[in-house]
């Protein structure tokens, strides 16, 4: 026999919206939103035993030298530097020097936008600075007892006096530069003209084993 | 002035019922966007700063170091030390941790496999290059120097 007045069988849902908050609150507090950035790089790969190291065949003027040691003291280009965000003015110098271009360096140069030449004009054309832009190599040398922060700080100059360079090749600042996206295909078109010919040629020595 | 007096009909009630539904649909992108932190980091880290950083354009490749003078100084003591996972290795460690890491991708994948390095700005270069040579040994290439926007450069 069933019951006349059955009660009616409703959740109550008043303080659903407070229940929804409170989890709502907890996953705000607990979210960060992860925005992982730095300064990418890629390893040279590993030396093969078999073979024996290759020998340096470059000219010695092609290359920017950056020592640093344990006392975190630079060394660049066999003269101290006392200033590392000096460093950023010198290796654009170094490579947009065009010092003895190739046949390369003329057809990179002749691409050149007219500030970019000015600018060569004025800074470049030194005989101990590298040849033209596909020649050029920084390389940076620190030593075991070298800080991080030193080393981060040397790193960010060299890359960013190469996103100087290929931003003003397009016409944009370093930090526009950075941010193309390069899954637009019209971004893309303008990043591959900004590296075209200018390798970013970083090259990090293994430290020195002993502290100097 | 007879239009002022007149009484509107209209309630003046916001309905609320679809209260709920729209702090649900705010929690549950909350509840996507979320990463829980599965690692304790338990090394200190203050990264070092930088102005010319990249975005890390894919998270699922990427694994992370941790380098840093130990938080716990009286267990564990002040020298730097190198942290994957929830666990302090050895530097002869690293490339099977890479393997590790290059197990859980696609085949396709694993040599873009990137090692972002967290590393606190008073380490030495010593023991991150004894880390780059592992990285280098276990193919790796691809490292991520992991630092902060500087905003007064």
């Amino acid at each position: 026999m069933a019951r006349k007045n059955r009660p009616t069988a409703e959740i109550p849902n008043g303080s659903m919206a407070d229940i929804a908050f409170l989890l709502l609150i907890f996953f705000l507090v607990t979210t960060t939103i992860a925005t992982d950035k730095g300064i990418a790089m890629l390893l040279p790969p590993k030396p093969d035993p078999n073979q024996p190291p290759p020998e340096v065949t470059k000219n010695d003027r092609n290359i920017f030298k950056i020592l640093a040691n344990s006392q975190d003291k630079l060394l660049v280009e066999d003269e101290p530097l006392t200033d590392v965000f000096e460093l950023k003015e010198m290796v654009k110098i170094f490579v947009l020097n065009f010092g003895n271009p190739g046949e390369e360096g003329v057809t990179i140069y002749n691409s050149l936008p007219s500030s970019m030449k000015s600018y060569i004009s004025i800074n470049g054309r030194r005989v101990d600075y590298s040849d033209d832009p596909t020649e050029a190599v920084v390389s940076f040398k620190a030593d075991r007892g070298t800080s991080y922060e030193l080393f981060v700080q040397v790193l960010d100059q060299i890359n960013g006096a190469y996103n100087d360079i290929y931003g003003s090749r397009v016409g944009i600042s370093a930090s526009d530069f950075l941010q193309l996206d390069r899954d637009d295909p019209i971004q893309k078109r303008k990043y591959n003209n900004a590296r075209q010919g200018i390798p970013r040629a970083i090259s990090i020595a293994e430290p020195n084993k002993i502290g100097g | 002035m007879a239009k002022f007096g007149k009484k509107s009909n209209t309630s003046q009630n916001i309905p609320t019922a679809a209260l709920p539904d729209i702090i649900f649909m705010l929690l549950f992108f909350f509840m996507v966007t979320t990463v829980l932190r599965e690692t304790d980091i338990l090394v200190k880290q203050q990264l070092p700063r930088a102005v010319q950083l990249t975005k890390l354009e894919r998270k699922s490749l990427v694994s992370y170091i941790y380098i840093g003078e130990p938080k716990q100084t009286n267990l564990y003591g002040k020298e730097p030390k190198i942290q994957v996972n929830d666990v302090f290795v050895d530097v002869s460690d690293i490339v099977q941790f890479v393997n590790q890491e290059k197990d859980k991708l696609n085949e396709a994948e694993r040599d873009q496999i990137t090692m972002s390095m967290k590393v606190d700005v008073d380490s030495k270069m010593g023991i991150v290059s004894d880390v780059q040579q592992e990285l280098r040994e276990a193919n790796a290439r691809k490292v991520l120097y992991s630092s902060i926007k500087s905003v007064d450069l």
